[in-house]
């Protein structure tokens, strides 16, 4: 049964919502929203932030690139790769 | 090159923001500040400025970090290689703690002011070698910014302005020298933009965001000033408006409404987590 909600109930919504409430834009999933210009290194940081305590994993080291934030999808690969969960 | 520490004076938000550059290339700094609360604060926020300039590419890789001590008193610039005095924007705790500062340090010391716009010849009256006194105006995160505003004072030293120089470089930021006065160039011209745009969303012309948008979108600005009003800290563009009208008469300079109460709420942008935004950040 699914529940009636509003809240993202997988990785890739969760991330999207976070980023249209934050941007007031809706992201695709493959393109890059640094790209545009008008996001800056506090967002990006704010995204690292959010990922972590909305997934419960730590990232760093290696992982600490812009590089692994510009999609919505090279997010969910990170969350994913580092074992993240939706209600972490 | 020579290891002996920089003493930091202040852990507010450009004290710990310059201690992040400096350590984040290796170099070993003293970090000062009265407030045992700032103190303790200190290393959870440098490691956030430091993780923040990671993300970005902006730190040499393949350096160790250099080590940060917290002191609590200003004899901690005794044998320091050079001062960085980085506490609240006021002309007269900036001079009382400078002449601390100048008691505690030999002849040669660079000593310098970060400030926004107190001109630095009116500091150089507190310490006792007026031309070891330089000032700077780094912009925040000092990590991510890599240029400079150095202000020479009418009687700042050429062996001050040169180490100071070298010491920018060694950091990887490119310092552009200018003649001391209120403001500098980069606060008098910035510091009334952003005072008017506030006023701009003050008398509902537009939102934060679209006035940001707008600069952004338009006029090719990085940040776009209410954002950057944020990162500055209202409480101290505030500080800084009010040097600026004081010394030049320029009205532009009087602290919007929307300014002076969201600095009086408390609502000082990043650091507070409110400001013109809001910042899911801080609240860790």
């Amino acid at each position: 049964m699914t529940a009636p909600t509003d809240r993202p109930t997988d990785v890739q919504s969760a991330i999207s919502a976070f980023i249209e409430t934050r941007t007031r834009t809706t992201p695709e999933p493959d393109v890059d929203i640094f790209a545009a210009g008008g996001l800056s290194s506090l967002f990006a940081m704010e995204l690292v932030v959010h990922l972590e305590k909305t997934f419960g994993i730590a990232i760093s080291g290696a992982d600490m690139r812009l590089d692994n934030f510009r999609t919505v999808d090279s997010m969910v690969g990170l969350v994913t790769r580092l074992g993240g969960r939706v209600d972490a | 090159m020579t290891t002996e520490p920089i003493t930091v004076l202040g852990a507010g938000v450009m004290g710990v923001g310059i201690t992040a550059l400096l350590a984040g290339h290796g170099l070993p700094v003293r970090l000062v500040d009265t407030a045992p609360e700032q103190l303790t604060r200190a290393p959870g926020r440098i490691r956030q400025e430091l993780r923040t300039a990671h993300l970005m590419g902006a730190l040499p890789p393949d350096r160790e970090q250099g080590e940060v001590s917290p002191h609590s008193g200003v004899s901690a610039a005794r044998g320091a290689r050079l001062v960085i005095e980085a506490i609240t924007e006021d002309t007269g705790l900036k001079k009382a703690v400078l002449s601390e500062v100048s008691a505690q340090v030999s002849p040669g010391t660079p000593i310098v002011s970060n400030t926004s716009s107190i001109p630095i010849d009116e500091l150089a009256e507190a310490v006792r070698h007026p031309g070891d006194l330089i000032g700077t105006h780094f912009m925040n995160p000092p990590a991510l910014i890599t240029t400079v505003e150095v202000v020479r004072g009418a009687r700042t030293r050429e062996a001050t302005l040169d180490a100071v120089r070298g010491l920018l470089r060694e950091v990887g930021r490119r310092p552009v020298v200018v003649r001391d006065a209120p403001g500098f160039v980069t606060s008098r011209l910035l510091h009334p933009m952003i005072n008017q745009a506030a006023r701009l969303v003050q008398e509902g012309t537009a939102s934060a965001e679209d006035v940001d948008a707008l600069m952004l979108g338009c006029l090719g600005h990085r940040t776009g000033p209410l954002r950057t009003a944020d990162l500055i800290g209202i409480d101290n563009l505030v500080d800084s408006l009010w040097v600026l009208l004081k010394r030049t008469g320029d009205e532009a300079c009087r602290p919007c409404d929307l300014l002076l109460r969201k600095a009086a709420d408390g609502h000082h942008g990043r650091k507070t987590g409110q400001g013109f935004y809001t910042y899911e950040e801080s609240a860790t």
